[in-house]
């Protein structure tokens, strides 16, 4: 993978591992007072440990879709998340790394996926062997 | 959390962060200056584990969730060892650059633990 393949990689890990943590302990002290908002800050962990795996494998075609769904289901989520925060904020005004469209991490999560969109869309995994097939029929 | 060392560890991660991101975009490979930076700014988050255990004990206690501060203290302090063992395995312009991602993601976390511990409410 190419170095700043690599740093989008890293990046996108820093945020699983900061999702993951701070929705963890929110499940776990006060989920009662927000359900909804917690539960979705969990979902945004997975997504994020999701789009981390898919970015390291992207060179298969499989690993690359998957890379496009949980980018683009991140991207909707921090634009409707955010909205919602502050139209509904009874609901959703709690701290999540969504929330106030990542505000409370520098706005990293706004910008993130649309650096992921850039980088899966100039870096399509090689179409397999048809020439493979074709300089060894030439071959025989 | 105290004060005015919060903002000497925020100033040494954000300065060795970007220094190690325009050291590695102008090509340098992990050095004895890049790798120094988060050597120095490790040191610091060790200091920083010892007063948390400490501060409570001595009359400066958290006032919000301190399972949610020590999840972020823990992370912060595993980040900087993780990022230099990188990039001493792969000695390439861009483990410079991780280094320097690894030292400001680790200055909005000392950031952020310094609110839990003395604005948020548990």
């Amino acid at each position: 993978m190419t170095g700043i393949g690599r740093v989008l990689v890293i990046v996108y890990a820093i945020m699983a591992l900061a999702a993951t943590g701070r929705s963890f302990v929110q499940i776990v002290q006060r989920f009662d007072e927000a359900p909804l908002a917690y539960a979705l800050s969990a979902a945004s962990a997975v997504v994020y440990i999701i789009a981390t795996l898919a970015l390291v494998f992207a060179g298969s075609r499989g690993w690359y879709l998957v890379a496009w769904i949980a980018i683009c289901f991140e991207l909707v989520g921090v634009l409707v998340i955010g909205t919602l925060s502050l139209v509904l904020p009874e609901l959703f005004a709690h701290p999540t790394v969504w929330s106030g469209f990542g505000a409370g991490y520098l706005f990293v999560p706004l910008v993130l996926p649309f650096f992921g969109i850039w980088w899966l869309a100039t870096h399509r995994p090689a179409t397999p062997t048809t020439t493979d097939a074709v300089s060894t029929a030439v071959a025989s | 959390m105290i004060l005015w060392f919060t903002i000497v560890q925020v100033v040494v991660a954000v300065a060795a962060g970007l220094l190690c991101v325009v050291l590695g975009l102008a090509g340098r490979r992990p050095s004895d200056l890049s790798v120094g930076g988060l050597a120095l700014l490790e040191l610091l988050l060790i200091v920083q584990i010892v007063v948390a255990i400490i501060a409570p004990l001595a009359g400066n206690p958290p006032t919000g969730s301190l399972l949610e501060f020590w999840v972020y203290l823990v992370s912060a302090a595993l980040i900087p060892p993780a990022a230099v063992a990188w990039a001493l395995l792969e000695r390439s312009r861009w483990s410079t650059v991780i280094m320097g991602v690894g030292a400001l993601a680790v200055a909005v976390m000392v950031w952020r633990m310094h609110a839990i511990w003395t604005i948020q409410v548990a």
